[in-house]
């Protein structure tokens, strides 16, 4: 019997001939888990992905200032909005460890990069925002690589560029803190191919801004993002 | 904790006492190990007291490297695998769970493999395949023997002595039984004699509940009881979870961590949810337990399979009907209105309880008013609000707050109702038992929802009248159709009032 991944319910699959026909899709999670998850709807920042009604949201709108037009982030796509189920869901999966909880947004991660990304694909690497030394050893794997590999079939096109130098729990941090840290990244090696990052969720945008800074100031062309949540 | 490096001092422990074992340490360890600690007896006694009867993960035990793997060398740590295996299932070694659905695995970046964890118990941290769990095998910690360690000096009521009786025999005697008594009984109190007698016996004690709520309430009441015995709550959101005193207050899943460590275990609220469901829960509880123990279960409501147990008298009880303060249960008033869900739906609260609002018979009660879900206890918190300001029963938007179960700030809001800070508190079912407030009136809001079953009725109709200064409370279901459940409730607090009476009667008679 097929149970849901949240609630550990039985999933009481509806049949119906076109599930007969396609073979229906395992289903991971029951109706009611599944109806808490909120996908972004539009209209959002062109450049974030935050639910807005301008093109620019006031985030996207504050970083163009910081860096005097010069962003190094082109842009940052993402699939769901924060909400507490949600956010319940992603602190059991990445600070608890229940790796089987990832593949809930596999789908919608395959979806969301085929419809955003896949032009951009064909040239670019897909690079995972890494986890401390520390955090690595307790947790036993790192959310974003597991965000990576399910966005692509293909494991050559995910490298780890990077490093990460602090060991400080970024969520501890104020928002000013957070701007204001050193870059908690090293970089291990350059591309010359555009680069998309993954990381697990967007809330201020500072995290991505450090690493695209680094990259595009060892001769990156542009870097996107995808984060699964935009906080 | 222990630090400084000192001579060896053979001692036999217990798996020592075999001749070859003695004389394989002796030859073994003096050379073979480059950092080495020579433990007192007092430095393992410590670690005794620390260790003993648990079950742990290595970072769950907070020991230097090569302090531990010196115990572990001798053999003062038992390693035991975390999985089971068999050819038709796996179990996790600490929470019993074998559901498939329960088991996943997870590329493990430090072994460089793909391998097995269990997700049942993963709140207490994670179980995986390359981790152990390690048991204490060095000498037995004696606990001390306690005489007239309890400090409390109220008195019992007749009925509540009674009981009191039954549990000291149980605990005496080492076996099972059941306290089923009414919400307000003074259950607490019924326990006080019982864990007397098991501390001058140099017993350790646990009282095991479903919900934190309740660790929280009973800790400092066991602690002012009990005031030159070791006292210590765990649970969930609690930083230190070392579990070191002689008694333990612990929810039931902290018990997951512990093995054959309690001579007395006392479960509270045995028939709450999620204990009755929650196989894993039992499971803990029980192994927890040293297997010659005694076993108090209490209850206010308990469930089909108990009440089926007591019928056929496999298993010793007594039944308290009556409340400390000696009053009745406040009984409930259904209310039936038809607009129920319409106004609900609109976020809006419906006219009957509004109307109930004027006639109230003492508005100085605080209200505590239960809702199905949480959405709607948040969105009727600003209507709630409205109203109460209207009817001068507040002064202060700020005196109507909404708890619930994932409130991160819930045990703040409880302690603020509790010191009158707030003045409503709309919730779910999560604080429909255990904790208590002196004088509060208590409305539910569609009361025929499916989260409302009997015991959950009977349970939130126990939340009123609790004070001797107070003890009627009004209790109010709002409806729009009688459920089983309604009905049921009703007539279950109805029939141990009654009980009550008799009881009275029967007391007199003697
Ligand atoms: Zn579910
Ligand atoms: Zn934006
Ligand atoms: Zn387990």
């Amino acid at each position: 019997m097929n149970r849901c991944l949240w609630c550990d319910e039985a999933i009481v699959n509806q049949f119906d001939w076109l599930t007969f026909f396609t073979g229906g899709e395992h289903q991971l999670l029951c109706e009611a888990c599944l109806s808490q998850l909120e996908t972004i709807r539009q209209p959002v920042c062109k450049k974030c992905f935050k639910m807005s009604n301008s093109k620019r949201c006031t985030d996207c709108k504050r970083w163009e200032r910081f860096f005097s037009g010069d962003d190094p982030l082109e842009k940052n796509v993402s699939s769901f909005r924060y909400n507490e189920f949600l956010q319940e869901m992603i602190a059991k999966w990445k600070y608890r460890g229940d790796y089987v909880l990832g593949s809930v947004f596999e789908r919608e991660i395959k979806r969301a990069f085929k419809f955003h990304y896949h032009a951009l694909l064909k040239e670019a690497v897909i690079v995972p925002i890494p986890l401390s030394k520390s955090r690595m050893d307790e947790r036993g794997f790192n959310q974003s690589e597991a965000i990576a590999e399910m966005a692509t079939d293909d494991r050559k096109k995910i490298v780890q560029l990077f490093e990460r130098i602090d060991d400080e729990k970024q969520a501890k941090k104020t928002r000013a803190e957070r701007i204001f840290a050193k870059n908690p990244f090293k970089l291990l090696k350059t591309t010359n191919k555009t680069v998309i990052l993954v990381d697990d969720i967007y809330t201020t945008g500072t995290t991505l801004r450090h690493a695209a800074r680094l990259l595009k100031a060892s001769g990156c062309p542009a870097v996107y993002a995808y984060t699964l949540v935009r906080g | 904790m222990v630090q400084r490096i000192k001579k060896w001092f053979h001692r036999p422990t217990r798996l020592e006492s075999h001749p070859t074992e003695r004389a394989r340490r002796r030859n073994l360890l003096p050379s073979s190990s480059s950092y080495f600690h020579r433990l007192t007896e007092e430095e393992e006694r410590k670690l005794a007291k620390r260790f003993e009867g648990k079950l742990l993960l290595r970072r769950e035990i907070p020991l230097s490297d090569p302090q531990f793997n010196d115990l572990l060398r001798h053999q003062l740590f038992t390693p035991h695998p975390s999985f089971i295996k068999t050819i038709f299932q796996t179990r996790c070694k600490r929470c019993n769970n074998d559901k498939p659905s329960l088991l996943a695995s997870f590329p493990c970046a430090k072994c460089c493999r793909t391998h097995l964890y269990c997700r049942n118990c993963i709140m207490m941290g994670r179980v995986s395949e390359c981790e152990v769990l390690y048991e204490w095998n060095g000498i037995r910690y004696q606990w001390p023997t306690l005489l007239n360690a309890c400090t409390w000096k109220g008195v019992l009521t007749p009925a509540q002595e009674k009981a009191a009786n039954l549990v000291k025999k149980a605990i005496a005697d080492k076996s099972e039984m059941l306290v089923w008594a009414v919400a307000g009984a003074g259950k607490t109190e019924i326990l006080f004699p019982g864990i007397e007698l098991a501390l001058s016996r140099g017993a350790r004690i646990c009282i095991a509940t479903p919900r934190s709520d309740v660790v929280r309430e009973l800790y400092p009441r066991i602690g002012q009881a009990f005031k030159n015995v070791e006292v210590e709550a765990l649970y969930g959101k609690k930083k230190n979870k070392d579990g070191t005193a002689q008694i333990i207050i612990a929810t039931t899943h902290q018990l997951l961590r512990f093995n054959e460590a309690f001579d007395v275990m006392i479960i509270d609220e045995i028939d709450a949810f999620p204990y009755h469901k929650d196989r894993s829960l039992a499971f803990a509880t029980n192994r927890a337990a040293k297997k010659a123990s005694a076993k108090i279960y209490l209850t206010a409501t308990p469930r089909g399979d108990l009440k089926q147990k007591i019928r056929r008298k496999q298993l010793p009880h007594c039944f308290i009907p009556i409340r400390y303060h000696g009053h009745p249960l406040p009984e409930p008033k259904l209310v039936a209105d038809f607009s129920l869900s319409k106004r609900l739906t609109n976020k809006q609260l419906p006219k009957s309880f509004i109307r109930w609002l004027d006639q109230r018979e003492r508005k100085t009660r605080q209200l505590l008013i239960f809702v199905p879900t949480i959405q709607l206890a948040e969105q009727l918190k600003v209507e709630t609000a409205a109203v109460l300001l209207l009817k001068k029963l507040i002064k202060d938007e700020s005196e109507v707050a909404f708890a619930h179960a994932e409130d991160e700030l819930r045990e703040e809001k409880v302690r603020q109702f509790r010191q009158r800070n707030i003045y409503c508190l709309l919730t779910t079912t999560i604080l429909e038992r255990g904790v208590t407030f002196p004088s509060v009136d208590v409305v539910v809001l569609q009361a025929n929802h499916d989260v409302f079953d009997e015991a959950a009725l009977v349970q939130i109709s126990g939340r009123a009248g609790r004070a001797k200064d107070d003890p009627d409370g009004e209790v109010i279901f709002i409806h729009d159709g009688k459920t089983e459940a309604l009905v049921d409730a009703v007539h279950a607090i109805k029939k141990m009032n009654l009980r009550a009476k008799t009881f009275y009667t029967k007391e007199s008679e003697r």
